[in-house]
């Protein structure tokens, strides 16, 4: 286990619900076929979850959640690994309250730009406690075979290509983590691939460094043979060279630093990470890589040819028998991934649900193809009529008619307090009922009796006038269904105190409307009823259906289209539109006024109770 | 993200700042002003509380993050003999000085300077009162981050500009980064140099013992004062060099205040297109680098990945002989956005298609990368192929040759997408996986100009 950085059975805590990272280690976990998976649990501070789940093949495990570390500790005692990937402003807090509990072996740190300060203490701190921490600014540590740390050798198409789910025989350190992963793709392309490797970060104060690997990774009768890749910038590999003179590594080293190309540059570019920064001849990659060779690492002459020199050195050690030809694992075939086969084209399903007027899924939301923010402001030119028509249409009206469908919603607004669906709302919100529940037990009052008389009057005059009735004939035919003809009728006004609100509209229609043959119809019917009674007037409900509907015939509907436009509900939607704006209205007066709950008076109930008749 | 140096007067501005915190009992007069010009001085002489400018003969030097500045001869603080400048002989200076570039030298054995020294112009320039004192007044202190565990504080009897001479008068304390304070405090008074007079010896032992708190407390990575002036309970900070953590900056905003991080004398300044690829990578989750070596180079990269880039640039000057066709070098990763991608690659294919290459040759466009741990190759690449789209026609006519390869998440889509743009817009394309070794298009590139492309 010393000589061991990760078993099989290691299990770490997971600090910040990184969902992505943690699946790839289940994946891991499901491919190299865990017993137990190697997240026992997340810590997320602000979680309000207990778990969080997770895929293990096509099954799903659960990962309990917690607040503190301190609980996972609690809860987790065997989980001696903890993966903090707090960001840089908590990294340093998590790290030195976990070194405080004791029972982390490992600690592995993302985050990049920890102050120094606060680096080096908890550096110095882990030392002491000899807790290795790996990091920070790294993507990790990998065991083939046993143990992944988050998302290290990518995805796990590429860590099965590059042989990392299973032990070979390289022991490998790097800086870089994007270059770890390249590293393992040459090592797996050229040798058999490694059986332990860490990324050790590219900060300036690392945890642990290259040496303190190394020397673990020679006491690990697994790996056969190291591979060092250095960076311009410290003195770290010099430690490596010593060790080998002082005959503390004998196995094989292959080594190179990167940064090279900075000699070529006198001062000011910094290449590659913080820690790579030359600040005397000797750590310069140049110096580093000359010594390297003196000391007999095998050192190439340059990048591109590092596969040639890893592939001479496995070949010879297979030679001597050091190393022995692996039987490759069966790997089991990784489900795919939903939402990426979906994007991949690989896999359809029908969808349950249909939109046609709206779509959330690019850089913007649309109303009907076209983009909120080109409806939104005055000066783009369409008004709240527009918007309608968009969305409950499909099209964009003309100017007149949306600018009709305003008129409706404006008239329509409100209609004072004692309406039923006003009451309701007020009792509802004076019962200290929200915005939403006090608005819709007005909205729920509208009906065939409330507000329904706009869609009445549209479908009973429309049937009149298409099967070409005259108005006494539709008088009759309404007697015979025993039916008020929706529409007409007003409770005070008359003939000779005209509803102003139905004169605004009908003059309105006579100015921009193309043609107005249901209105006309109306009329003619308007003066059979005025003629029997005063108040028996065409009303602002049955006016502003039969003008709809009139809208609907000039901007070229077929009858079929208009009637199902009544037969859905359509004209009733404009009544609700419109009249959730009073009753919001209501609402917010009621909550302004502060009014006590209601009681209605018993004075005003007409109380017949009887005694309840028992049937036997 | 590093050890940054500061302006001389921000480190003051610093001590002044934090000052009671740190040296009650002592006293530092905080004179010192910051200017681009004679006409900024002369203006700021009128302000309240800068009645000193007029009042005291003055010093003025420039402050731009380099050394040497007495053996340089740009420190003004004698017409005719010391103490004797006014504000108007600063004033004339500083225009004077800032008038043409000036070479400054980092090397000198005696007098005489043995670097070639760097040229550029001067625009920051700090003016204070010229402190009459005798040289034995002229104390040195200065704190260091050293390692993993121990910071180190210097300490000398023996200040001024001979103290590199002096370095063995010097004494050096180890400090472990953990010390508490009472360590700390034993640590420096048992080692205050023996050749600190005795009167001087408490009040500089108090006040080292406070420096390096501040050091340590301030984030420092290096904090120098050469000399420091010690008369009675006067503090005189005469020069200062700092260098301060700028990972600590979130951590001190309130004792920093507004800090500035000026790029160094002698460096080339960024160029826009440097500058709107940093201004994007601050903005950004991502990382976005951009350093322009040389604008007239032939080859280009575009490579993902810190530790890559620096791969692709070694190789192209070791297989290419040199760094002379090295055009840029940069980087892109962290996951950047489509859009993200798209802003950077258009902004190396404007500087790289801006001329042709004077020996007619073709240019190399190399778009580099390891297999990417979680960054989304086609998602990237899509950035790329729309500026592709874009610079097509000027990309033909510098003639561009691409070279591509890459590995990661999604990333047979996106070398697939790559290679049918580039070949549906007419551009010469090789596209390779992570089958083939990183730096390998490197010298396929070199080997196909032998082969007869230009």
């Amino acid at each position: 286990m010393a000589n061991e950085l990760f078993t099989r059975d290691t299990q770490a805590i997971f600090w910040n619900n990184n969902k992505s990272a943690i699946q790839r280690m289940l994946d891991y976990d499901y491919v190299i076929q865990r017993e137990k998976p190697s997240v026992a649990a997340i810590v997320a501070p602000t979680s309000n979850n207990k778990f969080e789940k997770f895929f293990y093949g096509t099954d799903e495990v659960m990962i309990p959640i917690y607040r503190s570390t301190a609980e996972a500790v609690k809860n987790h005692p065997n989980a001696d690994v903890l993966l903090n990937f707090a960001s840089f402003r908590t990294a340093y807090d998590v790290t030195n309250e976990a070194l405080d509990m004791d029972q982390f072996r490992v600690i592995m740190i993302t985050a990049e730009g920890i102050p120094e300060r606060l680096a080096r203490l908890m550096n110095k701190k882990a030392r002491e406690k000899a807790v290795t921490i790996i990091g920070p600014a790294t993507v990790g540590a990998i065991a083939p075979g046993a143990f992944k740390v988050a998302n290290i050798g990518g995805t796990i198409e590429n860590i099965v290509k590059s042989k990392l789910h299973r032990p070979g025989s390289a022991g490998l350190v790097t800086r870089s983590g994007g270059l770890f992963n390249e590293l393992s793709n040459i090592i797996a392309l050229n040798a058999d691939g490694i059986a332990e490797g860490v990324a050790i970060g590219g900060d300036r104060f690392v945890g642990s460094t290259f040496i303190d690997h190394m020397l673990r990774m020679e006491k690990n009768p697994k790996i056969k043979y190291m591979i060092l890749l250095g960076e311009v910038g410290g003195r770290e590999e010099y430690k490596i060279i010593e060790a080998i003179k002082e005959g503390k590594i004998t196995k094989p080293v292959i080594g190179w630093c990167i940064g090279t190309i900075a000699k070529h540059f006198s001062s000011g570019v910094q290449f590659g990470h913080a820690g790579a920064s030359a600040n005397a001849e000797a750590e310069t990659a140049e110096a580093k890589n000359r010594a390297m060779k003196e000391a007999g690492i095998h050192v190439p002459d340059n990048f591109n040819d590092l596969p040639h020199v890893i592939r001479g050195v496995y070949e010879e050690l297979k030679g001597k028998g050091i190393i022995q030809d692996i039987e490759e694992p069966v790997v089991p075939p990784m489900p795919e991934d939903y939402n990426k086969a979906l994007a991949a084209g690989k896999i359809r399903k029908p969808r349950n649900f249909v939109c046609t007027i709206s779509d959330d899924r690019g850089e913007e939301a649309v109303y009907a193809g076209i983009p909120i923010s080109q409806v939104a402001t005055p000066d783009t030119g369409y008004s709240i009529g527009d918007v309608i028509s968009l969305l409950w249409f499909k099209k964009r009206y003309p100017k007149w008619a949306t600018n009709f469908i305003e008129t409706v919603i404006k008239t329509v607004a409100d209609h004072g307090p004692a309406v039923s669906g006003a009451h309701n709302a007020k009792v509802t919100a004076r019962a200290g009922k929200s915005v939403v529940e006090s608005l819709v037990t007005g909205l729920l009052t509208i009906g065939p009796r409330f507000g329904g008389a706009i869609d009445g009057a549209a479908k009973y005059f429309k049937y009149a006038h298409d099967n070409g009735m005259s108005p006494k004939e539709f008088l009759a035919y309404m007697k015979k269904q025993g039916i008020p003809i929706p529409g007409i009728g007003h409770r005070i006004k008359s003939v000779r105190n005209p509803d102003k609100r139905v004169e605004g509209l009908k003059k309105y229609a006579a100015e921009y409307f193309p043609a107005t043959p249901l209105l006309e119809y109306a009329l003619e019917v308007e003066k059979e009823t005025t003629s029997k009674k005063e108040n028996l007037i065409l009303n602002v409900d049955g006016t502003i259906g039969i003008l709809m509907v009139d809208m609907w015939r000039a901007l070229g509907y077929s009858e079929e289209e208009i009637n199902e436009f009544i037969e859905s509900g359509t004209l009733n939607a404009f009544f609700i539109l419109g009249r959730s704006i009073g009753f919001i209205g209501h609402v917010l007066d009621e909550k302004r006024l502060g009014m006590p709950m209601y009681r209605h008076p018993w004075d005003d109930i007409l109380y017949q109770v009887e005694k309840a008749e028992e049937i036997k | 993200m590093a050890q940054k140096p500061i302006r001389e007067y921000d480190g003051k501005r610093l001590f002044k700042e934090n000052w009671d915190k740190y040296f009650k009992g002592l006293n530092y007069p905080f004179e010192s002003v910051l200017v681009k010009s004679g006409e900024e001085l002369l203006k700021k002489a009128e302000e309240p509380g800068y009645e000193w400018l007029k009042q005291k003969p003055l010093v003025a030097k420039p402050d731009m993050l380099f050394g040497k500045r007495g053996k340089n001869d740009l420190v003004l603080f004698k017409v005719n003999k010391p103490g004797d400048v006014t504000l108007k002989d600063a004033a004339k200076w500083i225009d004077d000085k800032r008038s043409q570039k000036v070479r400054v030298y980092s090397k000198f054995e005696g007098d005489k300077p043995v670097d070639e020294g760097k040229e550029d112009y001067l625009t920051y320039f700090i003016v204070e009162p010229f402190t009459p004192h005798s040289e034995d007044e002229e104390y040195y202190i200065a704190a260091a981050s050293l390692d993993e565990n121990y910071d180190a504080l210097y300490m000398s009897a023996h200040g001024g500009m001979e103290v590199e001479e002096n370095w063995d008068k010097v004494t050096e304390v180890k400090i472990p980064i953990d010390a508490t304070d009472e360590e700390i405090e034993k640590l420096i008074k048992e080692n205050i140099p023996t050749d600190i007079p005795a009167d001087k010896k408490e009040v500089y032992a108090n006040f080292a013992v406070n420096f390096y708190k501040f050091f340590r407390d301030l984030n420092f990575a290096y904090l120098e004062i050469n000399p420091v002036v010690i008369v009675g309970n006067d503090v005189y900070l005469l020069d200062l060099v700092a260098r301060l953590d700028d990972t600590a900056g979130f951590l001190m905003k309130d004792k920093w205040g507004d800090i500035e991080f000026p790029t160094p004398f002698g460096m080339p300044e960024k160029s826009p297109e440097e500058k709107a690829i940093a201004e994007a990578d601050s903005k950004s989750g991502a990382s976005l680098k951009l350093t322009v070596l040389n604008p007239k180079g032939r080859i280009w990269t575009l490579v993902a990945g810190g530790g890559a880039s620096v791969v692709y640039a070694d190789t192209i000057a070791d297989l290419a002989g040199g760094v002379e066709d090295l055009a840029n070098y940069g980087e892109y990763s962290g996951g950047p956005t489509t859009d993200e991608t798209r802003f950077y690659t258009e902004t190396v294919l404007d500087l790289m298609t801006r001329e042709k290459d004077p020996k007619g040759r073709d240019k190399i466009l190399i778009i580099g990368g390891a297999i990417a741990n979680f960054t989304d190759v086609a998602k990237t690449f899509t950035g790329i192929i729309q500026a592709f789209e874009k610079y097509a026609d000027k990309m033909k006519d510098v003639g561009v040759r691409i070279y591509v390869r890459r590995g990661g998440p999604n990333y047979e889509k996106g070398l697939k997408d790559i290679k049918e743009a580039a070949e549906r817009l007419g551009l010469p394309i090789k596209v390779f996986g992570p089958e083939t070794h990183i730096t390998d298009i490197v010298r396929m590139a070199l080997e196909d100009d032998k082969k007869g492309a230009k």
